[in-house]
């Protein structure tokens, strides 16, 4: 049989963890944003989303928090794990200390406590950056589709796998300075659209939207946003890349 | 008062909801949807292994067709589905699957020439068209006689949401994003919208609506151990029983997916049968061929649930501290392979297991996965019992699925019933009927009522703690109400649920925060759920006998003479502890695929008197047409394009029938 557990002692005692949490209601003009610690038993195979519903459950009925999937697949539940963006509902506790320190993703509008409206922002730039195929081609559904390499189409996959989860942008430096950034998520969506041969914009087109300092050239190559990225898309090299493509668009 | 008026409000932004809208918004209408969470975060995006269509364009898919989907279908459903809808579901299938392709959809492609895959645990060389190269492919699925799930890796309901998602955003549609449908404004015979709560500020609003279409999912949550999504509590459906007009079918068909990593309930997909994975024991020994000879791992979800659960009720099972279990083996499809199409698999075994499933087997049970009732509709998924209302997708019974769904089906029901749905809606829309006339005292009352229910649970002083009956609820759900059901049990679980309904209108809240109070929000949903839970466990309790994922030990054969029907559950009086249950009869006679064995699992079913009549003429049919079309042999037997928006209607081009 395997072992599909990491810490395989029986005998070693369970941890008490305190859960510290940066709480604010902004609904509530009383409110003051703090932190708030929670002590909890630690459980085998406990996660963030464990235990968090266990603290609402059992100490604090009004405490704010996002989840959906709790499987790390819909990006609802990004939140500064000590002080790193991360998906709360697949980070075991027992990778973290024995204090463990949450927060709300800084940048974007803060609902209560750890639930902010990643939502919004995230409509708002793909209404920006048009993150859809724009093609006058009409499609007739009863005739066979238009064939694709395969190859092609899983490099597409690679990077249609981003969950708009937010992380990229509470990791990013220039996000923190300039407010209409559209930040990793932004650049790889017209990284994605643009190697589809299903749309039919250009180049130019695409300077357009991102060919600014709000766009692909006000990124500063931190690189956070490829440390946090939760799915591990390929944003180093697509930032660069589509930053060449765009600079001699933009020189021409 | 706070009041949105539109031509069309869809509830629900997963892609079911997103696709009847767009359909909608095609036809002029002007249409909002409101969503609990951002659209791209719903449900739909948890959907990896893929979408059924019979494209039929790969070496394993070849000669596949609508008919063959269709008997799959039907098959699955243990002959619970409604034909017709079967029908209509097949053949729009390859056309939603296009129009994907077409909005961006990355779906994976035939790579022409030789490739080596998994079948039934041997290494076998499959050699694909060189004419299919680059068009899509397919995969293996549970119940299915070809490879007929389309996929992108094991990210497909991600590709599928986000694809869809961006063209309602194209389309310039508004999604009211975290807000909940609470209550449906009607005078009993029409609907005219909804009354919502904002769930940032707690606020009510009035949304009145010509058209209104519940597209919320299933009702998972109601199970302690579900792969469902936190938010899939099932409100959508709960607010139509609440109107005491409108029914929900089959509730107590509720699907079990075989592998669920234990003891956390996360799926992981299908597709890892499908591609060649298998399930071993506690001694590692491979136990589904010694139940399932014919379809060994890849029988439907019923049966192969029923078989894991039987084998680990035998002592057979693998066991940790969480209780007892069964390994999923993929280690024999290769790290190249799983890194490339069950990427998302392995994923959530590294996360939430610690382990790396191209080395070790990951531990297995079967949970909660799928709610095939709902919302009482017809083929064009018009709700019964009131005018203007719509409902599609999992939070519907269209009656596609039955008693049994069959993996890649629900993918593909959300935007195929979606195409439908949608232009059903629009065309409401362009009737005198779908004229409103509507009283502001009928929209002040409803919104009225539902504020003193909220002010009532906030100010109560009662000493019951919504999350204490919350978690009641759905022990006593998945111990009682499960895989394996008996009439003991039943009885148990329907007495306790209707004490704790009872119990919920004694709720009191310990916070009072401004805004949505979280804690006010589970109160309310509770008193909801617990009447979802009875619909379940009542109508369990009556349907003596075992069809598809409804098993019964007290009555394990299939009764067709005595159930093959539909039941109907309403809730008319908001005292009454149970529901009233009512049936309906499915007609055998009109049929196209009479009642029979399915191929899988036991065969021991009673017959319906009409059954053999009906066969005989299906017979007769078939010889009579022997020289004509396939198309002209179904319509024979049951026509059904009729049924179909007229843009619909058209014949799937196929590789094969086009050469």
């Amino acid at each position: 049989m395997i072992s599909i557990l990491r810490r395989k002692n029986d005998t070693q005692p369970t941890r008490r963890l305190c859960i510290q949490v940066l709480r604010h209601n902004p609904a509530d003009a009383a409110s003051v944003p703090h932190l708030q610690a929670f002590e909890i038993a630690e459980a085998e195979g406990m996660t963030l989303f464990i235990a968090l519903n266990e603290i609402r459950a059992t100490q604090d009925p009004s405490l704010q928090f996002d989840f959906v999937c709790r499987a790390g697949i819909c990006g609802s539940c990004a939140m500064l794990i000590d002080g790193r963006p991360g998906l709360a509902c697949r980070t075991l506790t027992r990778d973290l200390g024995t204090t463990i320190t949450l927060a709300p993703l800084p940048f974007f509008e803060l609902i209560g406590d750890l639930s902010v409206n990643t939502g919004k922002w995230m409509r708002g730039t793909s209404e920006r950056l048009q993150t859809w195929i724009h093609s006058s081609a009409q499609t007739d559904l009863d005739a066979l589709e238009a064939p694709m390499e395969p190859e092609l189409a899983e490099a597409i996959y690679e990077l249609d796998r981003c969950i708009e989860c937010g992380c990229c942008i509470a990791g990013c430096g220039t996000a923190q300075m300039r407010e209409k950034f559209v930040g990793a998520v932004g650049l790889n969506k017209i990284a994605r659209f643009r190697l589809d041969p299903r749309d039919d914009r250009s180049n130019d087109d695409f300077y357009e939207l991102i060919g600014d300092d709000d766009g692909v050239f006000g990124c500063m190559s931190l690189l956070g946003c490829h440390d946090v990225c939760p799915k591990q898309l390929p944003l180093q090299t697509q930032i660069a890349y589509l930053r060449r493509k765009m600079a001699v668009i933009g020189l021409a | 008062m706070d009041v949105i008026h539109t031509d069309v409000l869809v509830i629900g932004g997963g892609l079911a909801g997103l696709r009847a809208a767009l359909g909608a918004r095609k036809r002029g209408q002007k249409v909002i949807i409101l969503s609990l969470v951002p659209p791209k975060r719903s449900h739909s995006a948890a959907a990896q292994g893929g979408m059924q269509a019979s494209l039929g364009n790969t070496a394993k898919g070849a000669g596949d067709n609508e008919d063959i989907h269709f008997e799959d279908t039907v098959r699955g459903s243990d002959w619970g589905a409604d034909q017709e809808v079967a029908r209509m579901f097949v053949h729009t299938a390859p056309k939603a699957v296009r129009e994907l392709a077409a909005w961006g959809v990355p779906w994976n492609r035939v790579q022409a020439g030789p490739r080596d895959v998994i079948i039934d645990s041997q290494r076998v060389t499959l050699t694909e068209p060189e004419a299919a190269h680059g068009l899509i492919t397919a995969r293996d699925f549970g119940g299915t006689k070809k490879w007929r799930t389309c996929y992108v890796s094991d990210g497909t309901g991600h590709a599928m949401l986000y694809a869809v998602s961006d063209r309602t955003i194209a389309e310039g549609i508004p999604v009211h994003e975290r807000m909940e449908a609470v209550s449906l404004i009607h005078d009993g015979e029409r609907c005219y919208g909804a009354i919502v709560r904002n769930l940032i500020s707690g606020k009510l609003l009035a949304y009145v609506a010509r058209a209104t279409c519940i597209a919320t999912g299933g009702f998972g949550r109601i199970y302690q151990s579900t792969t469902n999504a936190v938010i899939n509590e099932g409100i959508g459906a709960a607010i139509a029983l609440d109107t005491g007009v409108v029914p929900l079918a089959n509730m107590e068909a509720v699907q079990f997916h075989p592998t669920a990593i234990f003891p956390a309930g996360i799926l992981v997909t299908e597709g890892c049968r499908g591609d060649g994975g298998l399930l071993r024991d506690v001694d590692g020994h491979r136990f589904m061929p010694d139940y399932e000879p014919e379809k060994k791992e890849l029988a439907s979800r019923d049966v192969v649930s029923r078989r894991m659960e039987a084998h680990i009720r035998s002592g057979k099972g693998a066991s940790n501290r969480f209780g007892e279990h069964l390994w999923l083996d993929i280690t024999l499809l290769g790290e190249a392979h799983i890194n490339g199409k069950l990427r998302e698999v392995k994923e959530i075994c590294q996360h939430f297991l610690g382990i790396d499933p191209a080395k070790q087997w990951i531990p297995v049970r079967p949970a909660q996965h799928y709610s095939m009732g709902g919302i009482r509709t017809d083929a064009h998924g018009a709700a019964r019992g009131l005018s203007g209302l719509f409902a599609c997708g999992e939070a519907a019974c269209w009656d596609l699925h039955g008693f049994n769904r069959l993996g890649g089906n629900s993918v593909a029901e959300t935007v195929v019933a979606g195409m439908i749905v949608g232009e059903a809606i629009a065309d409401f829309c362009a009737t005198p009927e779908g004229d409103m006339h509507v009283s502001t005292a009928l929209v002040r009352d409803c919104r009225e009522q539902e504020n003193a229910r909220f002010a009532d649970i906030a100010t109560s002083r009662g000493q019951e703690s919504a999350s204490v009956l919350m978690q009641r609820m759905q022990a006593i759900m998945s111990e009682k109400v499960g895989i394996v059901r008996n009439g003991v049990d039943l009885t148990v679980a329907v007495d306790e649920l209707k004490s704790l309904l009872l119990r919920s209108r004694q709720i009191g809240l310990r916070s009072s925060a401004p805004g949505a109070n979280p804690e006010l929000t589970t109160a309310w949903r509770v008193q909801k759920m617990l009447k979802l839970a009875l619909c379940v466990a009542y109508g369990a309790l009556q349907r003596s006998e075992s069809r598809g994922a409804h098993f019964r030990e007290d009555y394990p054969r299939r009764d067709d003479a005595q159930w093959l029907k539909r039941t109907l559950a309403f809730w008319r009086d908001p005292e009454q502890r149970v529901p009233t249950l009512e049936y309906e009869n499915l007609d055998v006679r009109h049929m196209e695929l009479p009642p029979g064995w399915r191929g899988y699992g036991a065969r021991d079913a009673i017959e319906h008197p009409d059954t053999a009549r009906r066969q005989a003429e299906v017979e007769q049919i078939r010889a009579r047409l022997a020289e004509a079309d396939r198309h002209a042999v179904q319509q024979s037997l049951m026509p059904f394009r009729h049924l179909l928006p007229t843009h619909l209607r058209g014949p799937n081009a196929r590789l094969e029938e086009t050469a």
